[in-house]
């Protein structure tokens, strides 16, 4: 299977203060594929996914040693603005958290800031086809200027990935994207990440084994802020290289 | 019963024990508090509620044309140069006859307002076709009648005592039997500035010196003070200096506000020299009074909106600016807008740093611009309360009316403004 790289992770270090949360990660993510980082509470997957798109910038104590290169340009580099990353790579938070305006507004706001769209026929046509994408539109058709608080969770967090595929990102963060949601709206969100994968490059985070087996081409297994183990889902899955892996995948740790 | 289950049950009942004493304790103080407050209210209402009304008495009026217009003009502005004191002395004397000598009939002109005679110079000019004729006229009396009217168990006094002697007493009496003497609605208290006379004051001249000051210290205070808490709680960078400036903040709120005036003397009045008594400069005294009081608010309601949100908006390639103005402010503007009128009523309730900055003058224009001298209402309560006439003792009270008003008004618009925005989508 010929894979393009899409980003790429060269001796990663992060610390939080003096808490080294990730050392010396060696990733790569390939593109228009589904990775799933999986890994017990605070092994560092959401440190890493994180890293991808600085959000933790905004974290005064985080510090980044190390290079990500997102289309071979790294992504730590000095004059890199984390502004217009983060316009290319969308993030779905693990609580969905739509704004406290209409559904309309949530889908819009990334366009808007951004000046995507030229007139407002334009920006409605975006709005509409980036709720189709995320499988909302036949639900909130008809209550688009709703709003976005008012929908149930698993809807709310299709509106969050609405939200973010209206910016067209090259690539999808999801930070445990159904960790608040009943099993209905989970198997929902799968099946869209399923179809969004098709154009988009995902990372998704995720405490659930099952759904990293279900809906990821490769696993990356992380524990105590090291990279154990990556590889197709389905090796990893199936015959584990690793035995930290092996014991984490049949449950004795974790 | 077990062990266990026999130990809880017995320290339960101390428990449940202290549990009560605290609830009994709370009732006891809202109960007290409350009896203070109807205390205090009720008592304020029933002495000031007199101020509304005055005592008018009634006179045969003679405008004679001798004395309005002598020339014969028939110009209502050649009237303005009348003696109306003499229309009213006639009057007077035609209604007590008995009364002849000079120093008696002193006693009896101090029974109307000198008021009164503006009040007949307006209806000349107005009613040309007046002149000559007689007219029953209500005059304002004077503050003294006005006392004795309000008063009636003042008639019981010793005549030293009373503000009046026997012999006007008598003459009081005999206006009362006459049915010419009535209480009407006190239109000075709403429409005048202060005045030496207790009928002839009002509160309008602080009303509106308090309404400019406070629209100074809003237009400097609100930007101002939003736009540094966002800055210090948002994009500041956290370190020694931000913590010096935010412990700085929170000292200022608890300086006393007087050292704001003296500041306020100092810099203001003598450095800068702008006018003394002026709203404009009362504002922005109590502008740097009022701004940690913002700024802390603004910080506090900040903090409170949920870091989601601004995830949200900074994961979507916002600038945390962005982030901050499309979405955090908006969520926060309930509380800012709060502190905002919290530290309004605050600075409209104030008085200590504007008597050092002059506006404790005693001024009887009503102040047109932001540059006119003026007083506020709670300078004009202590104003009142220090003088010594006895009309102006409802006067202190229906200004404290008054200024309660006002902050129950602005804490209503709080409470709305809170509701208004509050509403969770």
């Amino acid at each position: 299977m010929k894979e393009t790289v899409k980003i790429k992770s060269k001796k990663l270090n992060v610390f939080y203060g003096e808490k080294k949360a990730l050392s010396n990660i060696n990733l790569e993510i390939p593109e228009r594929k589904v990775t799933s980082l999986i890994g017990p509470s605070g092994c560092g997957k959401s440190t890493f996914l994180r890293c991808l798109n600085r959000m933790n910038d905004s974290i005064e104590i985080c510090k980044v040693e190390g290079q990500i290169f997102v289309d071979e340009q790294n992504i730590y580099e000095k004059n890199l603005d984390p502004v217009l990353l983060r316009a290319r790579i969308g993030m779905v938070f693990q609580k969905p958290n739509p704004f406290p305006k209409s559904i309309f507004e949530n889908v819009a706001y990334g366009p808007k800031i951004h000046g995507l769209a030229n007139s407002g026929d334009e920006l409605n046509n975006l709005v509409e086809v980036s709720l189709k994408k995320a499988g909302l539109y036949d639900e909130v058709k008809d209550r688009i200027d709703e709003p976005g608080t008012s929908l149930s969770g698993g809807q709310q967090q299709r509106l969050c990935i609405a939200r973010a595929i209206a910016v067209s990102p090259e690539v999808i963060l999801m930070d445990e994207p159904c960790s608040a949601l009943d099993p209905i709206a989970t198997a929902k969100i799968e099946e869209l990440i399923d179809e969004l994968s098709k154009n988009y490059t995902i990372v998704i985070v995720t405490h659930s084994m099952q759904q990293a087996a279900r809906v990821s081409n490769q696993t990356a297994f992380f524990h105590m802020g090291s990279l154990i183990e990556v590889g197709k889902t389905e090796d990893v899955f199936s015959m584990p290289k690793e035995k930290k892996t092996q014991d984490y995948i049949t449950g004795k740790i974790g | 019963m077990s062990k266990n289950t026999e130990l809880i049950s017995k320290s339960l009942e101390k428990r449940h024990r202290s549990e009560k004493r605290f609830r009994f304790f709370g009732i006891l103080g809202i109960g007290t508090a409350v009896i203070f407050l109807i205390t205090i209210l009720s008592s304020i209402f029933v002495e000031g509620k007199g101020a509304f009304k005055s005592t008018f008495i009634q006179l045969e009026i003679n405008f004679d044309q001798e004395i309005i217009d002598p020339n014969k003009t028939n110009n209502p502005e050649e009237f303005k140069f009348a003696n109306y004191k003499l229309l009213i002395n006639d009057a007077l004397k035609n209604y007590f006859p008995e009364v002849k000598d000079r120093k008696t009939f002193r006693d009896l002109s101090v029974f109307i307002s000198s008021a009164a005679e503006q009040n007949l110079m307006k209806l000349a000019m107005e009613n040309i076709e007046i002149i000559g004729e007689s007219k029953k006229i209500w005059l304002l009396a004077s503050s003294t009648i006005d006392v004795i009217h309000k008063n009636p168990q003042m008639e019981n006094f010793l005549e030293e005592d009373r503000l009046i002697n026997n012999i006007q007493m008598s003459w009081f009496n005999a206006l009362k039997k006459n049915g010419d003497i009535k209480f009407g609605l006190n239109t000075n208290f709403l429409s005048n500035a202060d005045s030496t006379e207790p009928e002839q004051a009002g509160i309008l001249g602080s009303m509106l010196g308090s309404f400019f000051t406070l629209l100074v210290t809003l237009l400097l205070c609100f930007p101002v003070a939003v736009a540094s808490g966002v800055f210090l709680e948002e994009l500041a960078p956290k370190n020694k200096f931000t913590d010096f400036i935010e412990i700085n903040i929170n000292n200022l709120a608890a300086v006393p506000s007087i050292i704001f005036g003296l500041l306020g003397l100092a810099i203001f009045l003598n450095v800068m020299h702008l006018p003394r008594s002026a709203p404009i400069v009362g504002g922005m005294v109590l502008a740097l009074m009022t701004l940690p009081t913002i700024i802390i608010s603004t910080r506090a309601s900040l903090k409170a909106v949920p870091p989601s949100i601004r995830e949200a908006a900074i994961g979507l390639g916002a600038t945390k600016f962005q982030a901050v103005t499309h979405h955090v402010l908006p969520q926060s503007m309930p509380g800012i807008l709060t502190g905002t009128i919290i530290g309004m009523s605050q600075a409209l309730g104030e008085s200590a740093p504007l008597l050092m900055i002059g506006m404790v003058a005693f001024i009887v224009d009503i102040p047109g611009s932001l540059t006119d001298s003026a007083t506020v209402l709670p300078v004009q309560i202590y104003l009142w309360k220090s003088t010594a006439a006895r009309g102006f003792v409802e006067l202190t009270a229906a200004g404290i009316m008054v200024l309660l008003t006002f902050l129950v008004i602005m804490n209503s618009v709080a409470v709305f403004v809170r509701q208004k925005f509050e509403k969770k989508w």
